[in-house]
């Protein structure tokens, strides 16, 4: 479903992502783990061609994302690691306009819809502006507006971030209610362990490099560790934690912020 | 299927702005500011040589800055929606680049236009003559100007982040822009360096546009004002869709 090849992206003198390849099948879930600016939305953004890559190849769904964008993006759903909806919208409003940038058909949309509002529990708050959304309703209102055009593969890059526990969870399951009802393919970018822990394969990168690609289980057992904390530790000489999100990371939090308040 | 893009990205402005109060306050009370203070105060100092009272001669300049105002405020919105997300939303849709580009100047340009309506609706308080004819005639004229504005507008906003935003554009676009189109003295008796910059400037011939339509006192060919609105937008539009191609996210 995905394949890279010696993929490579510079910013200028800065090498965000430094010659990685890997292949995620059909209907998998693969984890994409790393340490803040090791290169993952860098590695999505190119993916969902957002991004054109300094060198390298991908295809997603079969499509070159360099060649044939367009083909791309209409197979692709994403959840990006910041928020992208429009708050002086409401949900609905933010659902109907992606069902138009897409150009589905309105009757089967419209039952899709109230099936994915049901799941995520957001059915009966759809006419209320999104800026009166908590952070864990927009991102429940984010996974059905990914989903909603029926996407072969899903994005997911840091999805649970920030949320609360019972929050994460729900979100969980979700994502494997609609793997295992519609064969999608997942990609998942996350700092916690125990959220790797439930991939088929993962890959740890490391300042832009693949450090290692393997299922959790053969991980571990690979390097003698009983928990992938530890896989962790001994592969990158640190925890992965979300204190250490990089000065860059907080600056740029900080400064959303501010916006956010100024408006 | 390239006009449902357009189409989408146009109706998402046009709803936000029903919602925001602020801009269509704007809409009135700036053109009213100025009306009313420039527009009454300077009446009795000023000679326009023709003999036409001065709210007469400023009225189509006052409509050229309602639209110049909001066109660029539209085309700003495209900082707004980078700064908060939704940008990404547009660009990983399969839609073109010159889809998003398109629906953009045209949401601004509709917009604009309502805010030149609302200019227009004053004519009869300060005693401009109107007629249903040049009504028709200036809408298409106000969008044209619009369009002009709009498609600037997003050529900066592409290559700008976050908000020194609207307050630099404002002083150093919108006003330069207003003050040497024409619409608020006459160009005649100014320097050589002035001229040549009022000549760049598409909203000197989009004030002689209007001018035009509403008085029958032009300075140039209205066929080549048209010509140099459209030429001038056509221009910035394929800018914007090139800067567009070129991930701005
Ligand atoms: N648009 C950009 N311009 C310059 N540098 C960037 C840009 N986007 C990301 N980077 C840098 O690239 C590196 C990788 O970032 P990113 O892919 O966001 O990491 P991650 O998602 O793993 O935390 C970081 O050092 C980041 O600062
Ligand atoms: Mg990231």
């Amino acid at each position: 479903m995905i394949q890279v090849e010696n993929l490579v992206k510079h910013f200028g003198v800065l090498h965000a992502v430094r010659d990685i390849s890997f292949q995620v099948g059909e209907g998998e879930l693969f984890g994409f783990l790393g340490p803040n600016g090791a290169g993952k939305t860098t590695t999505i953004n190119m993916l969902c061609t957002l991004l054109t890559p300094t060198s390298g190849r991908a295809l997603v769904a079969g499509h070159d994302v360099v060649q044939h964008p367009t083909e791309v993006r209409r197979s692709i759903g994403i959840i990006f690691q910041d928020p992208s909806l429009d708050e002086r919208l409401t949900a609905l409003e933010n659902l109907k306009f992606h069902a138009m940038l897409y150009h589905l058909p309105k009757k089967k949309t419209e039952e899709r819809r109230e099936m994915l509002l049901e799941m995520v529990g957001l059915s009966d708050r759809r006419g209320d502006l999104v800026k009166t959304f908590s952070g864990g309703m927009k991102r429940r209102l984010e996974i059905v507006r990914g989903l909603l055009h029926s996407p072969k593969v899903l994005f997911l890059d840091e999805p649970t971030l920030g949320l609360d526990p019972q929050t994460r969870n729900h979100i969980w399951s979700y994502v494997k209610e609609l793997r295992s009802k519609e064969g999608l393919t997942l990609f998942l970018t996350t700092h916690y362990m125990e959220e790797a822990e439930q991939c088929d394969r993962i890959a740890i990168i490391d300042e832009g490099k693949i450090v290692a690609l393997d299922t959790p289980t053969a991980l571990k057992q690979r390097l003698g560790s009983d928990t992938l904390d530890d896989v962790f530790v001994k592969l990158i000489g640190r925890e992965i934690r979300e204190e250490n999100a990089s000065q860059k990371d907080q600056l740029r939090d900080l400064h959303k912020k501010w916006i956010g308040r100024m408006r | 299927m390239e006009f449902q893009s357009l189409y989408t990205v146009w109706l998402r402005d046009l709803v936000r702005f029903r919602r925001d109060r602020t801009q269509i306050l704007g809409g009135f009370s700036r053109p009213m500011l100025w009306l009313l203070f420039l527009g009454v105060g300077m009446g009795p100092v000023f000679h326009s040589g023709a003999g036409v009272p001065y709210m007469h001669f400023i009225f189509p300049g006052v409509i050229a800055m309602n639209l110049i105002f909001a066109s660029f405020l539209s085309a700003i919105s495209i900082i707004w929606d980078r700064e908060f997300g939704f940008l990404k939303e547009i660009l990983v849709a399969p839609i073109s680049r010159s889809a998003i580009a398109f629906g953009k100047a045209a949401s601004g340009s509709t917009i604009a236009v309502l805010q030149g309506l609302v200019v227009v609706a004053f004519a009869p308080l300060v005693h401009v003559p109107l007629t249903f004819e040049k009504i028709l005639l200036l809408i298409p004229s106000m969008f044209l100007i619009a369009f002009t504005c709009t498609s600037m507008g997003i050529v900066l906003a592409s290559r700008m982040t976050s908000f020194e935003g609207f307050g630099t554009i404002a002083n150093f676009v919108i006003m330069p822009m207003f003050f040497l189109s024409g619409g608020l003295f006459p160009l005649d008796g100014i320097p050589i360096w002035l001229k040549v910059l009022t000549h760049l400037n598409p909203l000197t011939y989009g004030v002689d546009q209007l001018r035009w339509i509403l008085s029958g006192a032009h300075r140039f060919p209205i066929a080549f004002d048209l010509l140099f609105n459209l030429l001038f937008s056509a221009l910035m539009l394929s800018l914007a869709v090139a800067l567009f191609k070129r991930s701005p996210a």
